[in-house]
């Protein structure tokens, strides 16, 4: 690509060999076409969601700690368990590893300069924020009680909370989704290295242009959705209103036709990093390196398929539920064939435990938990207990913390010396790791429990019979609190006085190893050329395995 | 699927178990069966993962010279696990749609019953046409489908016992069938969330629960006799009871103090100013259209209190007439 944009602005050429962090002032930030930078932006800007959705979860355990009221009224806690929802998923998890790490990453990867449209990478950032703007808005005038779900008509007649502009948000960040789902599979398609062939191209590459792909197609749908909802609320055109022959089940098949494909917008770049974790710490190439990488395109493609799982009880006909439920199962083959390659990756690997690959491993024991209970609510006549009940709260936490935010957080150890040029201490991250490993097990597997003695989701208030149970779960979250407290303080700790990273901390052959941390300005100091694949252990020299 | 009939045969145990509480309905049984059944497949699978992925951490882990094994892929070992798994899928779909739709079904003389929900209570009406809040009472044995909707959003009518839940959808009417098998009270739930009074004690998702009161033939008709006449009380005695039972204190006060929605304290013959600018002086035919048809004749102040409306028989409408008289 002759056009592609300098990555960096200012007027005095900086040395491009110099660290990507090493131009100072507000300015080169703010204003910066390099997509190390907006990653790191990016970066900073989901971990402050994280943070703020992790203080709502907080709250909705501690609220949860005794029966009647603990520390805050219906009211307060319907908002708080909905912000937690909306923050969480649109802020954090949807742009966590994608536009956050796969944006520091991928033209890394793939041995290239920059993304392929670099504008539209900062506009993407800036829509983002714009979007969290509104959210901010939102949260200070009367924040939203629907829960992330925003269902009709209780959202577009019955609720008086600020939704117009929650919607809004959603709406907006929709777009930065978008707009990041089709820089990157232009990047993937046109920037690669000479001779990083299709087959040759890393895991994580493979999965972040399968997540282009749904975020590319499904987050309009969503955004005609969003759209529609405003429309219902300001003018009452009737869409979604029996009373005006709307029907309110068409808002949760539109909701859910993006917010299916939204699960694998998440878990898939997950999946990815995994991968990646584990090759590099068994020192092996993946097994069924192809199959991997089709599972993710096909993950990306059944995802489409299955959204009205979500409306078993919703008084669908029974045929549709039928061929719901039976391409449900389906999801769990190219799921199942990743953990197996997985597994059979580590077999006479040189595997080595250091902390992200603790989390890999991590990851492996919580998703396919995840990925069980993911059968249980697959199965019509089972679902039909379990449907909106605790039990399905564990699931998708299982999914969507035990597998994305654990693999977010592995990938941050993986590459964050490639990030800032330091290390952390392995002794505090593995304490964090315990921490929050126990932390969200205990949180987590007593909601199964609730859920399937019949404990319905987003209660204020509840029977006394499950008092202990929800006082498990909270203490487990105390515990998972505390484990990403320390993991904060070892990351600050390590930006401060961290020992400086060398060029290969972990042994990698892998391309992004191959060039100084932090990553210089243009990425590779010469050009690269590709002349074997990412994984290719047995052709390494000690060289190149050398970890200094 | 003759392999798993004895399990959508299953009839023990009813007594709940560590992960499903106590079985009331003739489903039950069978889906607990079912529910076992995959736990204790994916507790197998989840060891096999796990296991196998834990040995190799040990086994293999990194030593001092030994370099990691070059990969070798397989198909064969790729098609086996994509293969087999998806026999497993098929099987376990089978299973469970076949009880699914084998559930769905009424039979031909279920007893129907009609429920209501709204924000944030359950109202029910038997075949007889009398209705009544927050208990229903069914015969023991009997079929029953229920027939169901919402006056406002989208609720979900769950019963942990009988393992059931629906949604209930405003402007559509959906189905529930099943047989309760043993007698005593079931919880009733609002799965599908539907927000909370903005008053504190208004109530809201959480509190929108009911009992079931699954009784013998002979205490149900018993039951069935009591609500639809007024025995041995006096009218505006029943008319009290049926107020209380239809939960119009929660949003009606007699004390003086507006609710939701006007107090009763004084209501016959005071002349109330409506939304429409207009006023009326409240009689027996007001009244009666107030309760009937709560969206007819608005009064001021009370636009948003969304009161539901009701159905009663004339005789109980008398006699909540006459209670409401006594109200002063
Ligand atoms: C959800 C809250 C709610 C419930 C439950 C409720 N009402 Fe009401 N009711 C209202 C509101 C709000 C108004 C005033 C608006 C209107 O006139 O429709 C009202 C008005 C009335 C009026 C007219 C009062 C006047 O001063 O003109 C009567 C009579 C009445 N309700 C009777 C009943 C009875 C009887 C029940 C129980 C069977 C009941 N209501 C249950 C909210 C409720
Ligand atoms: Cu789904
Ligand atoms: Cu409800």
């Amino acid at each position: 690509m002759a056009t592609v944009a300098s990555p960096h602005s200012g007027t005095a050429a900086p040395d491009p060999h110099a660290s990507y962090l090493a131009q100072k002032g507000l300015a080169s930030w703010l204003f910066t076409l390099d997509h190390k930078r907006i990653g790191v932006m990016y970066l900073v800007a989901v971990l402050v969601s994280f943070l703020l959705g992790g203080i709502m979860a907080i709250l909705v355990r501690l609220e949860l700690l005794t029966p009647g009221r603990t520390i805050m009224d219906a009211t307060t806690y319907n908002h708080v368990f909905s912000l937690h929802g909306v923050i969480m998923v649109f802020l954090f998890i949807i742009p966590s590893i994608p536009a956050a790490m796969g944006n520091i990453m991928l033209p890394v990867q793939l041995g290239t300069i920059d993304v392929a449209f670099p504008k539209l990478n900062l506009a993407s950032f800036y829509i983002y924020c714009f979007g969290a703007c509104f959210g901010l808005y939102s949260m200070i005038h009367g924040g939203v009680d629907t829960g992330w779900t925003f269902y009709t008509p209780y959202s577009s007649k019955f609720s008086n909370s600020a939704v117009i502009p929650m919607i809004g948000a959603a709406f907006i960040m929709g777009f930065s989704s978008i707009l990041t789902g089709v820089n990157f599979i232009a990047t993937v398609h046109k920037m690669r290295a000479k001779g990083l062939t299709w087959r040759r191209l890393p895991l994580f590459c493979w999965a972040l242009y399968a997540t282009s792909i749904i975020q590319v197609l499904a987050t309009p749908v969503l955004a005609i959705t969003l759209l529609l909802l405003i429309f219902e609320r300001v003018l009452h055109l009737g869409i979604f209103d029996p009373s005006m022959g709307g029907d309110p089940v068409l808002f949760e098949h539109f909701f859910w036709f993006y917010s299916h494909p939204a699960v694998y917008i998440m878990i898939v770049p997950a999946m990815g990093v995994v991968s990646e974790i584990i090759c590099t710490f068994s020192r092996r190439a993946p097994f069924g390196y192809f199959f991997i990488a089709m599972s993710s395109l096909g993950l990306a493609l059944l995802g489409f398929l299955v959204w009205g799982h979500h409306l078993f009880v919703a008084g669908m006909s029974e045929y549709s539920t039928m061929v719901f439920s039976a391409l449900t199962f389906l999801v769990g083959i190219p799921s199942g064939v990743k953990i197996f390659n997985w597994i059979a990756t580590l077999y006479k690997g040189s595997i080595d435990l250091r902390s992200p690959m603790l989390y890999g491993l991590g990851f492996i024991f919580l998703f396919t938990i995840g990925g069980l209970t993911g059968l249980f609510l697959a199965m019509l006549a089972v679902d039909v207990h379990l449907h909106d009940t605790y039990f399905v709260v564990a699931h998708f936490h299982y999914v969507m913390v035990g597998g994305t935010v654990i693999a977010f957080v592995g990938g941050l150890h993986y590459w964050w010396p490639k990030f800032t040029g330091k290390m952390y201490d392995e002794g505090k991250a593995r304490i964090a790791f315990v921490l929050v490993f126990i932390g969200f097990n205990v949180t987590f597997m007593s909601q199964f429990i609730l859920g399937s003695r019949g404990m319905p989701r987003r209660y204020y208030d509840y029977l006394p019979e499950f008092t202990t149970l929800h006082q498990v779960s909270t203490v487990g979250s105390w515990i998972l609190g505390v484990g990403f407290i320390v993991m904060l303080v070892m990351f600050i700790e390590s930006l401060a006085s961290g020992k400086k990273a060398t060029n290969n901390p972990w042994g990698s052959v892998a391309l992004e190893w191959k060039t100084p941390s932090p990553l210089p300005l243009h990425n590779f100091l010469k050009v690269p050329v590709v002349t074997k694949g990412p994984y290719d252990y047995h052709l390494a020299t000690e060289e190149e395995l050398s970890e200094d | 699927m003759l392999l798993f009939q004895p399990l959508l045969d299953a009839k023990e145990p009813a007594s709940d178990t560590a992960q499903l509480p106590v079985i009331m309905s003739s489903s039950g049984a069978g889906y607990d069966a079912l529910y076992y059944f995959i736990y204790w497949f994916s507790v197998v699978f989840f060891v096999g993962i796990v296991g196998a992925m834990l040995y190799f951490v040990w086994k293999y882990r990194r030593q001092k010279g030994v370099k990691a094994a070059p990969t070798k892929d397989s198909t064969k070992l790729e098609l086996t696990w994509t293969i087999i798994p998806f026999f497993m899928i098929i099987v376990m779909f089978h299973v469970s749609f076949d009880f699914y739709i084998h559930n769905a079904v009424a039979s031909e003389n279920a007893l129907e019953v009609r429920v209501r929900g709204q924000r944030w209570n359950w109202s029910f009406q038997y075949p007889n046409g009398e209705g009544e809040g927050s208990v229903l009472y069914l015969p023991v044995n009997k079929p029953v489908k229920l027939v169901m909707s919402s006056s406002d959003v989208l609720h979900s009518f769950f019963i942990p016992a009988f393992r059931l839940k629906k949604d209930t959808v405003p402007g559509m009417y959906s189905q529930l069938a099943f047989t309760p098998t043993r007698e005593g009270e079931a919880q009733v739930f609002c799965a599908e969330y539907c927000g909370a009074g903005e008053k504190p004690g208004s109530g809201g998702h959480y509190s929108m629960g009911a009992i079931i009161k699954v009784v013998s033939q002979a205490e149900y008709d018993k039951h069935m006799q009591e609500i639809s006449g007024p025995g041995d009380k006096k009218p505006d005695e029943w008319g009290k009871e049926l107020v209380q039972k239809s939960g119009c204190y929660t949003c009606h006060s007699v004390d003086g103090s507006a609710g939701t929605g006007p107090t009763y304290k004084g209501i016959f013959g005071r002349k109330e100013n409506l939304s429409d600018g207009s006023s009326v002086d409240v009689d027996e035919n007001y009244l009666r259209e107030s309760i009937l048809r709560p969206n007819a004749k608005v009064v001021k102040g009370f636009e948003n209190g969304n009161m539901p409306p009701f159905v009663f028989t004339d005789a109980k409408l008398d006699a909540i007439l006459a209670y409401l008289k006594t109200v002063k």
